[in-house]
């Protein structure tokens, strides 16, 4: 009975969910739509010529559609928007959709790796710290965490760089490697551009997750039931299985959401390298005043941490039922 | 009757206990990192007042002769910047804007977005319901992303940095404060309060504020850190402070080429950052134990 009752509100709460977060995107949409129109200074200023017409500076609006009404404007730009039409860069004549995906690309490995490895060494220093609490061990793991959310990462770059590639010679300081990021390839010539940033990058995720799971592991051992699991005669590495067990989705949830931030907020680290990716794409974008590149770039990642969040929502819930009540 | 009506009309402060903020001092001095970062605070917060009689020179002062010296340089200890500017003193005075523009947005967005939270908490309904899926829109973007597009679109600049900055503050801020209000209004006393008479402003006074501006205060002193790390980070990219003013993110920027000629000068206005920021962060959870708040 009660499993079957568990299916439909399982059901429901995926519906509400997904239903509820409509209207987040609508309004993530207008928010990238408005941000051109806030933007003081004409957004054609980068390819009209400095003595253009009135008549030419017309033609040219309407050819970007920047004559019609906003509301008009917004529509046709969120229609288009859904079948991944971005409009056409200003600066560069090409379709911005092109330029977002293979910048997306770029980001997302870059992304991915540094979450891995800020989540191997960051639930490492939270369990234990978590596991030996007010040891050397424990001060030790969270001053290397409250390191990690401190640091201005875009220095912490700089400094890397000035090591292993200044100083050491070891690593390759900017770019994809050889060929840029059309060619990359997963060979040690295009991986070796790859290490510094995303370790770099990596700091960020460690020091949170490394937080959580210290918390996380602390408040688990201190519950009555691993007491009487102890109790009971579990041996260590039994208690051990069981704290992983019931720190685990947190902490998986924490590091979905840490990924979403990383793809966010990776402009400051990929201007640091040069890396080829969407925070690059929106610097471009920002300083040559290309709106329609700068609204689609700021649309696709945004969208993308709205959804992550939803994805980390539903398999919270469908790990532990009690999430779908709260 | 009369006498008991206005005896709970003036609602019994819910204002902890007097002994209570005595309480959070005493165990607040009682942490020695705590202590540390509080006068570090400090100290840079001096630094930066009094920056014209502590700097020994000029900050914009720049000379074609002296460029990029390295540090223990005569007259110049930390060395020289890009222009030939004394690092020293661009440090000092850098103290100056790189705290204005980390604490400014964090001490607008607690205003507002408390406001905002307890105005939509308190009234409910259709206000709350306004109020608050809007600032689910703006939750909605990963907040380093936020603070560029806007400033991004606003173009570089003092105000606009500090504007995006506090936009990308207020929906955590005005979240916090709203689920503590409507949880706050629920209370069996708060309604008794209401139901005898108290007024609306008597009641957010004194019940939703007593017990509303703890959990939030902690958690604005600790997005002090990330709104410093964020309003360097927005001058490190030609956002924010324009040259020649001397702002620690700016810094890192224009020194960003000599990292092949005098690598640990301009690896300096880091430190700063690095320093300042965890500060902050070590003070605000050695506040927020004192305070006993959790999460």
């Amino acid at each position: 009975m009660a499993a079957r009752e568990g299916r439909p509100d399982m059901l429901a709460y995926l519906l509400r969910r997904v239903v509820l977060t409509l209207p987040i995107m609508l309004g993530v949409s207008l928010v990238c739509f408005a941000l051109v129109h806030v933007a003081p200074g004409d957004p054609l200023i980068s390819v009209l010529p400095p003595d253009a017409t009135a008549e030419l500076r017309g033609q040219i609006a309407a050819m970007y559609g920047f004559d019609r009404p906003y509301p008009e404007q917004f529509l046709r730009w969120l229609t288009r928007a859904a079948v991944g039409d971005f409009g056409t860069s200003i600066a560069t004549s090409r379709p911005v959709a092109g330029e977002i995906w293979k910048a997306f690309g770029n980001t997302l490995m870059l992304a991915v790796l540094a979450t891995i490895i800020g989540f191997v060494l960051g639930s490492l220093f939270g369990f234990v710290a978590g596991y030996f609490r007010d040891s050397w061990i424990d001060k030790l793991a969270s001053f290397v965490s409250v390191t990690g959310v401190s640091v201005p990462h875009y220095w912490l770059g700089m400094v890397l760089v000035i090591v292993f590639s200044v100083q050491l010679g070891w690593l390759p300081a900017t770019g994809a490697g050889p060929g840029g990021s059309a060619a990359w390839q997963w060979d040690w010539t295009h991986v070796r551009h790859l290490i510094l940033p995303a370790v770099t990058m990596s700091v960020i995720p460690m020091g949170i997750i490394a937080r959580t799971v210290r918390a996380l592991v602390a408040d688990i051992l201190s519950q009555e039931f691993i007491s009487g699991l102890k109790a009971k005669g579990l041996m260590e590495r039994g208690v051990f299985r069981h704290v992983v067990k019931n720190a685990a989705p947190t902490a998986l949830a924490v590091m979905g959401l840490q990924l979403g931030y990383l793809l966010g907020g990776s402009i400051l680290i990929e201007t640091v390298f040069s890396w080829p990716g969407t925070g690059f794409l929106l610097g471009q974008a920002i300083f040559q005043r290309d709106m329609p590149l700068l609204q689609g770039t700021i649309l696709v990642l945004a969208l993308f941490f709205v959804v992550l969040n939803l994805i980390v929502d539903l398999s919270q819930a469908a790990l532990d039922p009690r999430v779908q009540r709260s | 009757m009369s006498v008991t009506a206005s005896a709970l009309g003036r609602p019994t402060p819910v204002e902890r206990s007097p002994g209570y903020w005595a309480g959070v001092v005493r165990r607040l001095r009682r942490d020695p990192v705590a202590m540390v970062a509080l006068a570090i605070i400090v100290v840079l917060v001096l630094l930066a007042i009094f920056a014209p009689w502590v700097a020994p020179n000029d900050p914009y002062r720049s000379s074609m002769i002296r460029r990029l010296r390295p540090i223990g340089t005569p007259g110049f200890p930390l060395g020289t910047d890009e222009l030939g500017r004394d690092m020293l003193s661009r440090l000092i005075f850098g103290a100056r804007l790189s705290l204005l523009m980390g604490v400014t947005p964090v001490f607008v967005a607690f205003f507002v977005g408390s406001f905002i939270g307890i105005t939509a908490g308190y009234l409910g309904g259709k206000v709350n319901t306004v109020l608050m899926r809007t600032i689910d829109v703006f939750f909605a973007f990963p907040s380093v992303l936020l603070a560029i597009a806007l400033s991004g679109a606003l173009g570089a600049g003092i105000f606009n940095g500090l504007l995006s900055l506090s936009i990308v503050f207020i929906p955590p801020i005005a979240r916090i404060a709203e689920s503590v209000t409507t949880a706050v209004r629920k209370i069996d006393y708060v309604e008794a309060a209401r139901a005898s008479g108290a007024s609306a402003m008597t009641i957010i006074r004194v019940h939703v504020l007593g017990n509303v501006l703890g959990p939030i205060f902690v958690y604005a002193t600790g997005l002090i850190s990330v709104s410093l790390i964020l309003a360097s980070g927005l001058s490190f990219l030609g956002l924010g402070v324009k040259p020649p003013e001397p702002e620690w993110g700016l810094m890192l920027n224009t020194l960003r080429n000599a990292i092949y000629v005098q690598p640990w000068v301009a690896a300096l206005p880091g430190v700063m950052i690095f320093i300042t920021s965890i500060s902050f962060n070590l003070l605000s959870d050695g506040l927020r134990s004192a305070m006993d708040i959790k999460a």
